[in-house]
């Protein structure tokens, strides 16, 4: 098992492990959990935070239909006229404590599970993606292999993406 | 297979000093200016200064300034394959999260606001 936090001083730390078949990250955010729910199931919302800035991808557009089977699209512009869509269903909806949802754009068919655990009035996020094999996984780790590094940044990102 | 070779003899050499297996400790933990892991290796800053220049000669440790403050972190070179996918895995996700928290606090501050007004 692999484990990488930083603890720096002023804001709290995001870290991220590895199991056999899954990637976990964990973070605290100083607000109740009804209100960091609401920033992941808002379009209007989430679009001001899902996109890294230092990747420079524009969103082209969003769609969320944040209910157990709606479904969600979210599609990039990579330049040259080219785009890149990032879909799938929410399976569960159970706010303001669970949101899960499928990625389907991969043929990994990888699952995402975010809990939001309030304690004290600040939330304790942890998102789980579950691919179905510990292989799959393997792949997807391997892939940026021998790409150079802005590209192995991009391929991080789009392993978060969906 | 000569690069390769004098790449090793740069990391050995990294390595082979206590205060620099130290500094790589504590950035395994938390990204550090120099500053600060001069006072925390009790160090002068020019001390400091050349230790780190040694960690990244050896492609185990990237800085970059911002302002006056030169910051450490562990090279992604330095870490394996999997430990650097986690790394960039997880330099995604906290600059995503520094967002979010940007929005959370609005809409706090939002409702602390109608709060008042009822």
């Amino acid at each position: 098992m692999v484990e990488r936090s930083e603890p720096a001083s002023a804001k709290n730390p995001t870290t991220v492990q590895r199991t056999d078949r899954e990637v976990i990250v964990t973070r605290t955010f100083d607000a109740p959990a009804r209100i960091v729910f609401e920033a992941w199931t808002r379009p209007e919302l989430f679009k001001r935070w899902w996109v890294p800035k230092s990747i420079g991808l524009a969103l082209l557009s969003l769609e969320q239909d944040v209910r157990v089977g709606g479904g969600y699209r979210l599609v990039f512009d990579l330049g040259d006229s080219k785009t890149m869509a990032f879909f799938g269903k929410y399976v569960e909806v159970t706010p303001p404590s669970r949101l899960a949802w499928t990625n389907e754009e991969s043929e990994d068919g990888t699952v995402t599970t975010v809990t939001f655990e309030e304690k004290d009035g600040r939330t304790h996020l942890t998102l789980t993606e579950a691919y179905p094999t510990r292989e799959a996984l393997d792949r997807n780790i391997g892939s940026a292999e021998g790409l150079p590094e802005q590209f192995e940044q991009l391929d991080a990102l789009l392993a978060t993406l969906g | 297979m000569v690069q390769y070779s004098s790449r090793l003899d740069a990391s050995f050499a990294a390595l082979s000093d206590a205060t620099r297996r130290g500094v790589l400790e504590q950035l395994w933990r938390e990204d550090a200016s120099i500053t600060a892991l001069a006072e925390r290796f009790h160090m002068t800053l020019t001390g400091m200064k050349k230790h780190v220049g040694v960690l990244e000669q050896a492609g185990l440790v990237t800085t970059e300034k911002v302002g006056r403050v030169r910051t450490c972190r562990l090279g992604l070179r330095g870490l394996d394959e999997e430990w650097a996918w986690i790394e960039r895995y997880r330099r995604v996700w906290d600059e995503r999260f520094d967002e979010l928290d940007k929005v959370v606090a609005d809409l706090k501050l939002k409702e602390q606001s109608n709060g008042r007004k009822k």
